[in-house]
């Protein structure tokens, strides 16, 4: 039976089965006449857990009770992807963005590939080395780069997997910054140290 | 006065998010900060009074016109959209979180009871959720906080503003009554109940 079921929720069930056994176990012992320590209630921990998930429960009830944004209440409507990224001006604001952030830049520039190019062999040497001494490069000369920009021309699947590899490599050693102004927005990546020209 | 009124307005509905006092005193810095706070009050409730179709509403350390909640059926047909609704288990995790922040993953099932990974995963797609670091225990495991969309999506000024836990409360109390016993008036009980004399 376990066999076939999802393991952790098996796991889990067997769990709370051997603590209300365990509970139950308990409750049936005499109780020693002088008990040494002030014992505790062996159903109290499992009661304040279901207190507390209770709680839980209804403050999220509670929350979705609300006036909730794009269900309820909505704001004017915000600028399509495509024309926020049309229109990168000097006075966006910068927000750092996540990882995740990242890779859906990663993936929405995957997707516009030509399908049938993929099926291509792909003959360019490339190293992940390459494109991190390329982008050091770039940053040492322009103040910052987008990550369209770092692509060039050369949008191949294989040039964008080896500039995202070699970005998160850069972020990871801290040399390099990444910044978004807004969700969908142009991702700008800036050296973490200023270099010297 | 009026004028500055009518400036705060237009810089409300020109903002893409929900527009903070401090932008507000970049682009007026003539008007003291008490003053704006005034204005964006009377703001406030001359949308109250008025019952229209939007309001004004102060939302994520902003200010924010939206569409008044009753309306939302008719928004929604125009923009041809299901609800966007979470499942019960996201709620319940966004709520522990709202409340525990910071918390790890571990943490929110030994509340739930159950695992917790799938409801995070689509919180941190809807960007309810944010990482804010890595605890220092073995493991490093991921700490979680709301972000700011948490507090637009739900129309709340700040986390203070969450409605507080009745329950929890209670819970740190030292659990006496393990078995609470609600002394309901109505209550036929099978014991002949004593009648107090001169009750």
């Amino acid at each position: 039976m376990i066999k076939s079921l999802n393991l952790d929720l098996a796991g889990e069930y067997l769990v709370m089965a051997s603590t209300l056994i365990h509970i139950k176990s308990r409750m049936l012992l005499p109780e020693p006449e002088e008990p040494e320590e002030e014992e505790e209630d062996p159903r109290a921990e499992l009661v304040r857990q279901l207190l507390e998930y209770k709680a839980f429960k209804e403050a999220a009830a509670n929350l979705s009770q609300r006036p909730i944004l794009e269900r309820d209440v909505f704001t004017r409507a915000a600028l399509l992807p495509e024309e926020t990224e049309k229109a990168p001006s000097d006075e966006e604001e910068l927000v750092e963005v996540s990882i995740f952030e990242l890779i859906e830049a990663f993936h929405r520039l995957v997707t516009r590939l030509d399908k049938k190019e993929l099926m291509e062999i792909d003959l360019e040497k490339m190293s992940v080395t390459d494109i991190i001494n390329e982008i050091l490069d770039r940053l040492s000369s322009e103040k910052n780069v987008t990550f369209d920009e770092l692509l060039g021309e050369i949008k191949s699947r294989r040039r964008i997997v080896y500039t995202f590899l070699a970005l998160l490599e850069l972020i990871k050693l801290r040399m390099v910054k990444v910044y978004q102004a807004t969700a969908f927005g142009v991702i700008r990546i800036f050296p973490a140290v200023e270099m010297e020209a | 006065m009026e004028s500055i009124k009518a400036i705060i307005e237009a810089l409300i509905l020109a903002s893409e998010a929900p527009l903070g006092l401090d932008k507000i005193c970049t682009v007026l810095p003539q008007v003291e900060k008490s003053e704006l706070k005034e204005i964006l009050a009377a703001l406030v409730a001359e949308y109250k009074e008025r019952a229209g179709g939007i309001y004004l509403e102060e939302v994520a350390g902003g200010f924010q016109f939206r569409t008044r909640p009753e309306l939302g059926q008719w928004v929604k047909k125009l923009k041809g959209m299901k609800p966007a609704s979470l499942s019960a288990a996201a709620m319940e995790t966004l709520a522990i979180v709202a409340y525990r922040q910071p918390i790890v993953k571990s943490e929110i099932e030994s509340i739930r009871g159950v695992d917790a990974g799938h409801a995070l995963k689509v919180l941190m797609e809807k960007k309810l959720l944010r990482i804010v670091g890595r605890k220092d225990v073995p493991g490093r495991p991921i700490i979680y906080g709301t972000t700011k969309k948490f507090l637009e999506v739900f129309g709340l000024k700040d986390l203070s503003e969450l409605p507080t836990l009745r329950e929890l409360k209670e819970l740190n109390e030292p659990a006496e009554n393990v078995v609470p016993v609600e002394a309901d008036e109505g209550a036929v009980t099978d014991e002949p109940a004593e009648e107090l004399p001169g009750s």
